[in-house]
């Protein structure tokens, strides 16, 4: 077990850090593609959590360490999802108000497309300065 | 520093119970500036959980359209709009030297200097670059009229969370890079062998110090982790 140092195989070290890259390929594909709606969320939030365990458990030695260390720091993780919890709450309802006394009956604004004809969106830009 | 007990350390889960309740030190076989940095590590956690956990809440009770990242961050390259393109690099350079990182670690702990050296050098530089891929995309965000209280595309609050989300990151590994370079310096004079005592604490460091340097350094490949699944590909 852990003795005031870690060393391990090399090889160890390679392949998690080629399956990382394979992953963030996978994430950016998710986006290049263009999924959407469940699809999307769930497949980001997948490759979110398989790198995010794999650079704890390897590159920053987690699976290696003692169970004291590793409880000591994974629990008080929870009050996190306790939390997003208690603002998904919070945003939920304050979008219904806002949705119901701040409603001004006008139409939506229309806001730019990003990157839509750029050249041109520069140019008429540079004049209004 | 090698506390040997008698008692031989029991493993698993009743490890856990009687490190805990030992009335001795919790983290055994831990040296103690690698349990700081974890304890500090957890704390930061907490402060980009906020921080992200703030974004959620400002997105979903918005009733203004959220701008669209992937055409936000999008690139023209050759007269193609390629989507997130500088994310994704800026993304793999990050892992990159997540990479170099974990293996300078295991030159420190087999004594080879001067490769370890280099790995941290390495290192340093990739986080730099990140740096400055960062900056070049705040300038050209900035260019196209985002602000913290206003944007073109959509609810004003999409600047104030992309500035200061990925401004307190860009600080973090601003932060790594300038301890990644002081590092490495240390050990390519051999500081860690000859006992040389370090200029503000006065205290002779250890190869340790690279694990403890590393564990700070995939934390903020951690992070870019969870920012760039829920700010950028949400």
């Amino acid at each position: 077990m852990a003795e005031e140092g870690q060393e391990h195989p090399i090889s160890t070290y390679l392949w998690v850090w080629l399956l990382l890259f394979v992953l963030s390929a996978f994430s950016y594909a998710v986006d290049y593609i263009g999924f959407q709606g469940f699809t999307r969320w769930s497949l980001v939030l997948l490759f979110m959590f398989l790198k995010a365990y794999f650079i704890c458990a390897v590159f920053m030695h987690m699976v290696w360490e003692r169970m004291a260390l590793v409880l000591g720091l994974f629990i008080p993780t929870f009050a996190i999802i306790v939390f997003i919890g208690i603002m998904g709450f919070e945003s939920d309802y304050t979008q219904l108000s806002r949705k119901v006394f701040f409603d001004t009956g006008k139409p939506p604004t229309v806001y730019a497309v990003p990157h839509a004809n750029s050249h041109s969106k520069d140019h008429s830009g540079e004049e209004a300065h | 520093m090698t506390t040997t007990s008698k008692v031989p350390l029991r493993e698993g889960m009743e490890g856990f119970v009687s490190d805990w309740a030992s009335d001795q030190r919790a983290f055994k076989g831990v040296p103690w500036g690698k349990a700081m940095m974890w304890i500090f590590l957890l704390s930061d956690t907490f402060i980009f959980s906020i921080f992200l956990i703030s974004y959620m809440t400002a997105r979903w009770s918005t009733v203004e359209p959220w701008p669209n990242t992937s055409e936000v961050f999008a690139l023209t390259v050759n007269g193609v709009s390629v989507p997130l393109l500088l994310i994704a690099i800026m993304t793999f350079i990050l892992i990159t030297s997540s990479g170099t990182m974990a293996m300078a670690v295991r030159s420190g702990y087999q004594k080879k200097r001067k490769q370890a050296a280099i790995l941290l050098y390495l290192t340093a530089i990739l986080g730099l670059s990140f740096v400055g891929m960062q900056a070049f995309e705040w300038t050209k965000l900035i260019e196209e009229g985002i602000r913290p209280w206003e944007n073109p595309f959509g609810a004003r609050q999409f600047g104030s969370i992309f500035f200061m989300v990925t401004g307190f990151h860009g600080f973090h590994v601003s932060v790594g890079v300038i301890f990644l370079f002081i590092t490495a310096r240390k050990v390519l004079r051999g500081d860690y062998d000859t006992g040389r005592r370090g200029f503000f604490t006065w205290q002779k460091g250890r190869y340790e110090i690279i694990e403890t340097m590393g564990l700070y350094w995939h934390f903020v490949d951690l992070v870019w982790v969870f920012i760039f699944a829920f700010f950028y590909l949400w």
